[in-house]
């Protein structure tokens, strides 16, 4: 397939803070891609230069054949954009919210009113159409700028962390909707924190770290090489550091870490030997809660090429829940 | 055609969301009502002294009817961040604040004529030159307007937007000869009057009202076109600038 987005050595600094790091993908038509990454990677940054609310120090960016930080107004036509915050106008209701916006896109009035009410159908807020949007709650808040985000039927859809901060169930109806646009033929540029949320939607995801790009891939290929891997959690009683040192001199060929719930995690390309580990943590006087044997996830091929904890992605994601 | 839909659906908007509201309506008629009975209490004079203070009443009337809005329809949907929308809608920057300005340069010009419809009831209105009345009110709105906007652009809280707008247009009453004429004032004064697009509006006004302008209309009217010109381009180019990072 042809890229519809092409990104070269995309750099953005704001003062000291280097937020882009020379970052390069393409992302082809039709495409579900992924920018996974936790807080401050620099994921709103990259799709701020993309939609021409930000303009890059350097790289060059091209949507559909047109050169965006020279010409960002006719590339604007083509693009959706869901920002992080759902910034609709709260005196507006739903439906003059999706019309408004529309309009803004050039619609006509007949062709606003039909397309803004089969969104509200299809979103679920066809009761609340009439109502304020400053009283909608979170999830329908969100739903009505993703709404509002495709009402003029974009080729190209911008989501920036769609689902945080939303209960789990509009959280879930969300995925579907972005899945069912995605499979008529809409390209997503999508951005999260949530692993899961990377694994179960994107057909390709890139991990970004500190602004930079540090692999791109399928879920299959980078779960490829990860499938025979062996994996096992021990919940036990205490941890710290030394402990996990001394089991990495123990075990020189397991990979160990641990988390900050009473968790070890313990990594081999070779069978791991439970019984040889349990006696490890009697000698030391640790009981063992749970011991258990983990399917490889997205999460652990995500940890060993960032290096980042998915601990401190999880703490990443309560906080931004609490808010 | 398909910017045009916006410019119309951002106009109507803010119409609706902000100057159609009654607390902003009763303000527009209130407003030039106070003042126009403030200047007759002030200066104990009757009747036939309306013309004279028709014209600083009109000034009064647009630079309160335009200056602050801004700070609603810019400062604060910039920092809802639903501005956020306009500036990635594909609809160029200069038509995009067009929009956003026409609601307030519409709202100050209607509130100029408000003290205009009032005197027409007391006294005979009939050596009004309306030919350079009308246009030169509009231009004072939209010069007024894009102050406003020029402020709104720079600041990013609307109570600053507000206090900065009432940090120009107070002094402005006094330094442009709406009331006073600039020749009145201490010599040290009146450069700041002719640095304010106001001066050559306001001698119009009297022009167009009472005959008692100062200065050739041609240069008045080019001085503030060239003043609405400057506002605007700034504001943009800060906008260019600053908002899009
Ligand atoms: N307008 C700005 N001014 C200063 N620093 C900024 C600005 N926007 C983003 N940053 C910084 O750039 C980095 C990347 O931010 P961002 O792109 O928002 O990350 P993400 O969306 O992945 O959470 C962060 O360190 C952030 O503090
Ligand atoms: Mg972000």
């Amino acid at each position: 397939m042809e890229p519809i987005i092409n990104v070269h050595s995309l750099s953005k600094s704001f003062g000291e803070v280097q937020a882009v790091r020379g970052v390069t993908f393409s992302v082809s038509r039709g495409e579900l891609f992924g920018f996974l990454g936790p807080n401050g990677a620099g994921k709103t940054t990259t799709i701020n230069m993309l939609t021409g609310l930000a303009r890059p120090d350097r790289g060059s960016i091209s949507i559909a054949g047109i050169d965006c930080p020279r010409n960002p107004k006719a590339a604007q036509h083509l693009m959706g954009i869901v920002p992080d915050e759902s910034n609709l106008y709260p005196e507006l209701t739903g439906f003059q919210n999706l019309s408004f916006c529309g309009a803004l896109y050039g619609m006509k009035k007949t062709e606003r009113v039909e397309r803004a009410r089969e969104l509200l159908e299809r979103f679920g807020l066809t009761e609340a159409a009439d109502r304020k949007f400053a009283g909608y709650s979170k999830g329908m808040k969100r739903k009505l700028t993703i709404a509002a985000g495709i009402i003029h039927s974009p080729e190209i859809l911008f989501l920036d962390e769609p689902t945080s901060g939303i209960d789990v169930a509009s959280a879930r109806q969300l995925r579907r909707l972005i899945a069912e646009l995605n499979q008529a033929g809409t390209t997503i540029f999508l951005t999260t924190h949530y692993i899961e949320e990377a694994e179960r939607l994107c057909s390709r995801i890139a991990f970004i770290v500190s602004g930079g790009i540090r692999t791109i891939d399928t879920v299959e290929h980078l779960m490829s090489g990860y499938e025979d891997r062996q994996i096992m959690h021990f919940e036990v009683s205490s941890v710290d550091d030394t402990l996990c040192a001394e089991l990495g001199t123990e075990f020189p060929r397991f990979d160990c870490r641990t988390d900050s719930r009473n968790r070890i995690c313990i990594e081999s390309s070779e069978t791991i030997a439970v019984g040889q580990i349990v006696r490890f943590f009697e000698d030391r006087g640790i009981d063992i809660y749970e011991a258990r044997k983990i399917r490889p996830s997205l999460e652990d091929v995500f940890v060993q090429v960032t290096g980042i904890e998915a601990g401190a992605m999880h703490e990443v994601q309560e906080k931004s829940r609490q808010r | 055609m398909k910017q045009w839909i916006a410019f119309w659906n951002i106009l109507t908007k803010d119409m609706r969301s902000y100057y159609l509201k009654p607390p902003n309506i009763s303000w527009g008629l209130v407003f030039p009502l106070a003042w126009t009975a403030a200047f007759f209490v002030r200066s104990g004079s009757g009747l036939e002294s309306v013309s004279s203070i028709l014209p600083g009443v009109m000034g009064v009337s647009v630079l309160f009817g335009t200056t602050s809005m801004l700070a609603v329809t810019v400062t604060f949907e910039k920092k809802g961040r639903s501005f956020e929308r306009l500036l990635l809608a594909p609809i160029s920057l200069e038509l995009l604040m067009l929009a956003k300005t026409a609601g307030a340069i519409l709202f100050g010009t209607a509130n100029a004529f408000v003290p205009v419809l009032i005197a027409s009831f007391i006294t005979d209105l009939g050596g009004v030159r309306w030919g350079s009345l009308v246009p030169v009110v509009t231009l004072i709105a939209v010069s007024s307007t894009f102050l406003g906007l020029f402020i709104a652009v720079s600041v990013s809280e609307v109570f600053e937007a507000q206090t900065f707008s009432n940090f120009f247009r107070f002094p402005m009453i006094f330094l442009c000869g709406l009331f006073v004429p600039v020749a009145a004032l201490p010599i040290w004064l009146r450069p700041l009057s002719y640095a304010l697009p106001l001066t050559y509006g306001a001698d119009i006004l009297h022009r167009s009202i009472s005959g008692s302008g100062t200065m050739p209309t041609a240069l008045n009217f080019a001085a503030l076109s060239a003043f609405c010109v400057l506002l605007f381009a700034v504001s943009l180019r800060n906008i260019r600038r600053y908002w899009i990072l």
